[in-house]
């Protein structure tokens, strides 16, 4: 029976006594005697007992029906129930709650049909709402917070979406623990997948931890790895000494993999307080932790290790003459004061040992030593020759063009690493031009890596002269690294790219990568163009239905964002 | 008399995405609907407030014409699709409650619609008049009537009788005896069926499913409705009336309607589908504003088809209901509307406190013993959740919450919805605990909990 209902004790053992009869059966036990109220006994009393089984029957039917009828709700309230804070955000517009109803109603779908996948859309919705400050009504929450569970690149927007409600639950749910390790306060920093409008919102989760504020720090000692990082993530950004002082705290009795992922988490925030530190660290157990160490050292241009690396840097580069020409000496041998720095003694990449270690001190070489040093701007130097020192220091020795590369890719590295606009400009060269066949091949590092140092628009700008001058090829990367929705001029390059392959005779699945992307980036002010070409494309042809769903998705997209205008 | 005239009044509420979504007979209908929402692939897309009608482009080079009648709601598409309804008429309802500028009110059906609408009034029409037709033959005869009625109550009193002997038989020798050589319930329950007894048939074969430590209530309920079943004649004719229902007597919907109905503004209180391989039941209550009378109305539907009624849990809908008879009557069936369901004026339900609550179902329980859950809205709770389960608390009092197939889901968004604050909650309340079926969230708006 339940636990809905009390009754006086009597009661319950009358019942009792009938169930254990009518287990081992009334042919080896007696009836019970009638019990109970007065009412109860009267009229268990006027039961035939002729047959014994039957008797039980009706004994048991009698009591069944009055327990039934006189069930009384258990009193007190169960448990404690801490309601969840408020939310002060602004719920979702009626059209986007229904939208966001099927968007995750969809998110088991698989590919095909008229329109794009919706599992790829949503991300771009969840950013979008969530740049707008509004609130998913409270029904949908469970179904939004089910959709971050298996898919953990959605679970920075949807535990900022999901609000004090979402944590409110997970503190309920297991299947939902996650958002209590989410980290929220850092929207798109997936950088490919950055929306370009997400900011800080604001919303009130942002901040702060779920912990009271006099154990702030237990989830530090106590908690499971993930929520270690996200805890010293948390504090990193808003107190970045709070953050070394507790890693300093620990850091002798963490294992390795967790010092390296720990010492990641210092990206946050780095300055030159974090420097000793980290210095201190170039003498770790573990190659990788000293690596890394190096390298957020290497990030920090007055640090000791970044001089001591330019240092190197000037002994191996020299500006030749009278400034026409540099002169390249590579480093003899990996010194220990060189491994302590963390180059590798052992080169991983086919390229000879010397090479290696040359590469590896530009790389991590500040860059303004080089502009400094020769008076040079970044384009004048990229565009000097380049010729080994020879055994005599006077540039007779090789051949030009030799270091040229290891060069340039050194400074690539240093210019991803070191965030530097000017560099990774002069690196990328001129905006592509048709017809002119320089291309790639002078450009050092990757491209699109490069490109993600420069603010969007000129990432944008980039790449879209890029695609006018060699079309879709290899645009894929340069594509994910600009930011979403693709600026008009971009989305305009692309369509004409793709006008263009259609009409050349590939097939559209040839571009099923760019055109994946295309669905979920282009500017929804393209669906006119778009569904030009679709009508302009010969009926029933891949390309003609390629045209339609992109279209199609458009259409979707833009309706999908115009429901989030409040 | 019970033909549901075309409403004329033009529906100012459009469907909320939740109820059109529980039109479609499966999971992935909802999502290829959703896909068909946007306003791309449709064009000359209208609604006159009574029924929508639009063209959907699809892959091929003809466009779909789809019609969909609100009242009923019916359903009609040029599309090959054997779902019922189909993506395309769930997709342009999907169009009309989200973009209402896409499908512009008050205007003219298409002629292709119109022409549907009319031969479907025409044929609604028709069957009104064959169902009256069967009733007056029935009544023509009343001898002929009379004979098969008696035959069957024999056969059923038979069953009955031999019910409450396999009964007995078992609590002689034990329940915990579950020797070899014992017929199962299932052999019983066919034996049930023979005797045109399909109320006991499907209590019986539940015994093989229920645990030991409720066996011996569920023998007794049985016993007791098989007993009553033997002297159906002397009860008062109320209770008669239960008995023979509950033993698997129906009672045709043409028949009731001839009979009393109740005019009230009933308001959908919830929505349940069960469904299993060969049919899915649908449940809907209602609750008469002026009456306050509760009514359950099931409809039923073939795999891959959603049943036949579907109303909006927390419109109100005019209409003349005809109750099957008995001690408590509850179920019932739905004569003639008047006009399509409307928003309620009141949206949220007056409800009552858990300790009201158990105690109007133990008064059901005095009318009508084998009263299993009565529909209750409880007002003023807060669902918990503990090592124990679910339950729910005003207090001072607490329920426990019965699952009964309730997936994890959507207790999960009841606790959502709630978010630890007292709500309004719509239900079974009964001797295993309250089932919540729809919950009122802080706006008003209903949410349905049975997915």
């Amino acid at each position: 029976m339940t636990a809905t209902r009390t009754e006086p004790a009597a009661q319950a053992d009358a019942w009792e006594e009938l169930r254990t009869t009518a287990l081992l059966g009334t042919d080896r036990r007696p009836l019970p005697a009638p019990a109970g109220s007065p009412a109860l006994v009267a009229a268990a009393t006027a039961v035939d007992r002729t047959d014994p089984a039957t008797a039980l029957l009706e004994l048991a039917a009698l009591t069944a029906v009055r327990r039934r009828a006189g069930a009384r709700p258990a009193t007190g309230p169960s448990g404690g129930a801490a309601a969840a804070p408020a939310d002060p955000r602004p719920e979702l517009p009626v059209a986007a709650a229904r939208r966001l109803t099927v968007l995750l109603e969809g998110r088991s779908g698989s590919a095909g049909g008229t329109l794009a996948n919706l599992t790829e859309l949503l991300p771009q919705w969840l950013a979008t709402a969530r740049a707008r400050g509004l609130r998913p009504p409270a029904a949908l929450v469970p179904a939004l917070l089910d959709s971050a569970r298996a898919r953990s690149e959605l679970r920075g927007d949807v535990v900022a979406l999901a609000g004090p409600l979402g944590r409110w639950l997970a503190e309920r749910n297991p299947d939902w623990r996650f958002v209590l390790r989410t980290a929220t306060d850092a929207p798109g920093t997936g950088g490919a997948g950055d929306t370009g409008t997400a900011g800080d919102t604001g919303s009130p989760d942002t901040a702060g931890d779920p912990a009271a504020p006099g154990d702030e720090h237990r989830i530090w000692h106590e908690g499971l790895f993930a929520e270690r990082v996200t805890h010293l993530t948390r504090l990193r950004r808003t107190d970045p000494a709070a953050g070394l002082d507790l890693l300093r705290g620990t850091w002798t009795t963490e294992r390795a993999e967790d010092r390296l992922l720990f010492l990641d988490a210092l990206q946050d925030g780095l300055s030159p307080a974090d420097e000793p530190f980290l210095e201190a660290a170039l003498g770790d157990r573990s190659k990788n932790v000293r690596a890394t160490a190096a390298e957020l050292l290497s990030t920090l241009p007055g640090s000791a290790l970044a001089t001591r690396m330019a240092e190197r840097a000037r002994a191996a580069v020299r500006l030749a003459g009278t400034g026409r020409a540099l002169l390249v000496t590579p480093p003899a041998e990996c010194d220990a004061a060189m491994q302590r720095d963390g180059v590798a003694p052992k080169s991983p990449t086919g390229r000879g040992e010397r090479a290696w270690w040359f590469g590896e001190i530009v790389a991590a070489t500040p860059l303004r030593t080089w502009t400094d040093d020769t008076g040079l701007t970044p384009a004048r130097l990229l565009g000097l020759p380049v010729g080994d020192a020879g055994p005599d220091g006077k540039g007779a020795g090789q051949a030009d063009g030799t270091w040229t590369d290891d060069l340039r890719e050194g400074w690539a590295r240093a210019a991803v690493r070191q965030h530097d606009a000017d560099w990774a400009r002069a690196l990328l060269g001129p905006t592509p031009r048709p017809g002119r066949d320089g291309r790639t091949a002078r450009t050092a590092g990757a491209p699109a890596k490069l490109l993600a140092v420069l603010p969007a628009s000129e990432r944008a700008a980039w790449t879209a002269a890029f695609i006018q001058a060699h079309g879709l090829g290899e645009a894929f990367q340069l594509l994910g690294a600009c930011a979403t929705p693709w600026t008009p001029p971009l989305s305009t390059a692309v369509v004409a790219a793709l006008e263009r392959a259609a009409r050349s005779g590939t097939y559209p699945w040839s571009h099923s990568g760019v055109l994946g992307m295309t669905e979920r980036a282009l500017a929804p002010e393209a669906a006119p163009a778009v569904e030009a070409l679709a009508s302009d494309a010969a009926p029933d042809t891949a390309w003609a239905e390629t045209f339609a769903r992109l279209a199609g998705t458009l259409r979707f997209r833009a309706a999908m964002l115009a429901e989030l205008d409040v | 008399m019970s033909v549901p005239p075309p409403s004329v009044v033009a529906m100012e509420e459009r469907w909320s995405t939740e109820h059109v979504l529980s039109l479609a007979p499966d999971a992935p209908s909802r999502k290829a609907a959703g896909k068909l929402s946007s306003p791309a692939p449709w064009s000359g897309a209208g609604t006159d407030g009574s029924a929508l009608w639009g063209e959907c482009r699809g892959s091929g080079s003809t466009p779909y014409r789809t019609v969909v009648e609100l009242t009923t709601p019916a359903y009609r598409c040029s599309c090959p699709s054997r779902k019922f309804p189909c993506k395309h008429a769930l997709g342009l309802l999907l169009l009309w409650s989200g973009s209402p500028e896409a499908v512009p009110a008050g205007a003219e059906p298409a002629d292709w619609a119109a022409d549907w609408l009319k031969e479907r009034q025409e044929r609604t029409e028709q069957a009104a008049e064959r169902r009256t037709a069967k009733a007056e033959a029935a009544a023509a005869d009343p001898a002929a009537a009379r004979r098969r009625a008696e035959k069957r109550s024999a056969r059923v009193a038979a069953g009955a009788q031999e019910l409450r002997l396999r009964l007995a038989d078992r609590v002689r020798h034990g329940l915990a005896d579950t020797g070899a050589g014992r017929p199962g319930w299932e052999e019983v329950a066919a034996r049930m069926v023979d005797a045109q007894a399909p109320g006991l048939a499907t209590k019986v074969r539940e015994l093989d499913h229920t645990a030991q430590g409720d066996l011996l209530e569920e023998y007794a309920m049985l016993h007791l409705l098989a007993t009553a079943y033997g002297r159906v004649d002397e009860l008062p004719e109320a209770l008669g009336a239960t008995v023979r229902a509950r033993v698997g007597f129906t009672t045709e919907t043409a028949e009731l309607l001839t009979g009393p109905t109740v005019r009230d503004r009933w308001q959908v209180l919830g929505v349940r589908d069960t469904p299993d391989e060969r049919l899915t039941t649908r449940r809907l209550w209602l609750r008469g504003a002026k009456t306050g009378r509760p009514a359950l109305l099931l409809a039923f539907g073939r795999p891959g088809q959603a049943p036949d009624l579907a109303l909006p849990t927390g419109q109100v809908l005019e209409a003349e209901l005809a109750f099957h008879p008995g001690a408590r009557p509850l179920r019932a069936v739905l004569g003639t509307r008047y006009g399509a369901p409307q928003p309620s004026g009141d949206a949220v339900p007056a409800g009552v406190s858990p300790a009201e609550a158990l105690a109007g179902y133990g008064a059901a329980v005095a009318e009508d013993p084998w009263t299993e859950s009565w529909p209750t809205v409880l007002t003023g709770v807060i669902p918990v959740h503990d090592i124990d389960g679910w339950h729910l608390t005003d207090g001072r009092h607490t329920l426990r919450l019965h699952r009964a197939g309730l997936p994890e889901p959507a207790l999960w968004r009841l606790a959502a919805v709630s978010g630890g604050r007292p709500v309004t909650l719509f239900g079974e309340c009964g001797h295993r605990g309250f089932t919540p079926v729809t919950v009122w969230d802080e706006h008003g708006r209903p949410s349905g909990l049975t997915q």
